[in-house]
């Protein structure tokens, strides 16, 4: 046993040095770029699917993981840069020139569910953002320029330096293009001031209020930045999808995403992207077993949050 | 001008009057002790001056301008720092962190430039660093920049928030029973940095503190409360001989 807790620990030190750390980093990012080569369309989809989750782990993740609020309607955000993105081309706008549009509304959406509520204890917030995302989709199931209960179809592939995104292949290296993007704007912004405020809040409100933070701007921010996330990842869904229609973001959506991040570990980037991976590779791997996997899914899902409540991914000790 | 007026300043918690009518002036860089028996009024003063209680009645001027019912953030950005009577730091984050919480409000770096990794905002997370070490520094902890807050002993988390509330650049310092748990030594240390606070910074300091000995000590001014009342105010000498004062703290350990 002795032996055993030694060796934990050497390999516990090993994987985390910085170079080993890059190396494999650096190993899987070969992986990923080279995938395409090696594996068919089924693949690729599975894992375009799997980058689109990482996305939308990571923007959840900054609400709920980095601002510590609760959000049960993510994918109100969602279907805002969808829908933005779906109509907009509609009327003959280019579609890299509705993604900024589609952040803009997904930020104003933001705030009006963020800027009443956020004077609310969290529960409360739970309910609202959860109306919030019922609200959205019932609103696109009822207005015409959603396009009702079938939704929009026929939406145009977009085109990038005179070449078509058509096939899985092209988008799954745009959704990859995303997931870097992604991690690299979540990484920043938590190692800047206003990653620290929502630290300094998450720990203790007051204090860091008697230190000039004013925390409902503060977290009306997270709402902002987690919404723009969704955005940007709704507009290419919109895209990658040609057609999307109000059952796509009903509450099982929200409640994916959500389970992606708390999975993985809440507030940490490589545990929202393992949340995200789990949650779209469980079902495919056992798609054989038909409807039986959903009930194991939840099994498993029950076990890991009984013994592992922090998240799969390990905590970071000083 | 004094740069803190206290007037008429009342805070009732439904039947119970905490503060009750209180006025008194800070002058610019004093050191101002507020004193009294357990339960007085004297932290939820405090918490009116800063913003956590919205008191009842009265007014709080700061620098000649009202800051009665203001939020705390904003308070703290016009220049009034305070610390916790219970340590309130951030336990998770490191020392440095921990400090430089204080140069928020001194700051502006937003989303954008946080994500562009702009050279104004590189500049400014420089500064943000540089200073909250100075502060460190001052403090005496600079060494201990690295550890976990809530891995320091006691005396050095006192240290943590004092420096966390200097790296706030205040005018006016409110430090709430600063030297409760600090040993002997400690303490010396205490009236030692209060003295530089305001001599070297030029902050001027209200200090609220159970130690009579330091109190004396350090107090150009002491004011008195009980029930939440003034009962005096003067100078160490003209307080301690004060009969209601004595009457007020020999009354509360007869109860006690
Ligand atoms: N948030 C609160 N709600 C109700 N009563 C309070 C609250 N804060 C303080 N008090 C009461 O106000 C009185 C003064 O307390 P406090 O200001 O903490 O005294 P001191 O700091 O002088 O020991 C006490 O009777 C206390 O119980
Ligand atoms: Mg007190």
């Amino acid at each position: 046993m002795v032996y055993s807790v030694g060796f934990k620990d050497r390999v516990l030190e090993t994987i985390n040095g910085k170079k080993t750390r890059a190396f494999f980093l650096s190993l899987l990012i070969i992986i990923v770029v080279l995938l395409p080569l090696g594996v068919n369309n089924y693949v690729e989809e599975v894992m375009t699917n799997t980058f689109f989750y990482i996305i939308l782990a990571l923007g959840l993740n900054i609400v709920i993981g980095y601002a510590g609020l609760v959000d049960l309607g993510y994918a109100a955000f969602f279907a805002v840069g969808a829908y933005t993105t779906g109509i907009l081309m509609r009327y003959g706008l280019n579609f890299w020139l509705t993604i900024p549009i589609a952040v803009i509304f997904c930020v104003i959406a933001g705030i009006i569910i963020g800027g009443p509520t956020l004077r609310l204890r969290s529960d409360y917030l739970a309910i609202v953002t959860l109306g919030f995302g019922e609200i959205t989709r019932i609103t696109a199931r009822n207005l015409k320029i959603t396009g009702g209960a079938s939704g929009l179809v026929g939406i145009q592939r977009p085109t990038i330096f005179g070449h078509k995104l058509y096939q899985i292949t092209d988008f799954y290296y745009t959704f990859f293009i995303l997931v870097i993007l992604a991690i690299i704007v979540s990484l920043r912004i938590y190692h800047s001031r206003l990653g620290r405020a929502w630290q300094y809040i998450r720990e203790d409100e007051d204090a860091a209020e008697a230190m000039g933070i004013d925390p409902v701007k503060t977290k009306l921010y997270a709402y902002m930045i987690g919404a723009a996330f969704g955005g940007v990842a709704g507009a290419f869904f919109a895209v990658k999808m040609t057609a999307i229609s109000p059952e796509t973001f009903a509450f099982t959506q929200s409640a994916m995403i959500l389970l992606a991040v708390i999975l993985g570990g809440m507030g940490k980037i490589p545990g929202a992207i393992l949340g995200a991976v789990f949650l779209v590779f469980f079902p495919e791997i056992f798609r054989e077993i038909g409807q039986m996997r959903m009930l194991l899914f939840g099994i498993l899902l029950v076990i890991i949050m009984v013994f592992r409540p922090q998240g799969l991914w390990p905590e970071r000790k000083s | 001008m004094p740069i803190l007026e206290v007037k008429k300043l009342t805070l009732r918690f439904g039947g119970l009057t905490a503060v009750n009518n209180l006025s008194f002036d800070m002058d610019e860089n004093s050191i101002v002790s507020l004193i009294g028996p357990n339960g007085a009024g004297k932290t939820s003063a405090f918490n009116c001056l800063t913003g956590f209680y919205k008191g009842s009645e009265g007014d709080i001027l700061f620098q000649g301008q009202s800051i009665f019912r203001q939020k705390p953030h904003k308070i703290t950005k016009l220049g009034m720092a305070r610390t916790f009577q219970n340590l309130r730091l951030f336990k998770d984050m490191t020392v440095l962190e921990n400090v430089m919480s204080g140069m928020h409000s001194r700051t502006s770096a937003g989303v954008l430039g946080a994500v562009l990794r702009l050279p104004s905002q590189r500049q400014e997370e420089k500064k943000i660093r540089q200073v909250s070490e100075e502060c460190l520094d001052f403090v005496g902890i600079l060494d201990k920049q690295d550890r976990l807050a809530r891995n320091l002993a006691y005396g050095d988390q006192r240290r943590v928030e004092w420096a966390r509330a200097l790296a706030t650049h205040p005018q006016l310092l409110l430090l709430d029973e600063p030297a409760a748990g600090l040993n002997h030594d400690e303490k010396d240390q205490l009236v030692d940095l209060i003295r530089c606070i305001q001599k070297d910074l030029g902050i001027t300091v209200l200090l609220i503190e159970h130690d009579m000995g330091l109190v004396m000590k350090v107090s150009e001014k002491i004011v008195v409360i009980d029930y939440g009342q003034k009962i005096a105010e003067g100078t160490a000498e003209e307080v301690k001989n004060n009969p209601k004062v004595i009457e007020a703290y020999l009354g509360k350990e007869d109860e006690e």
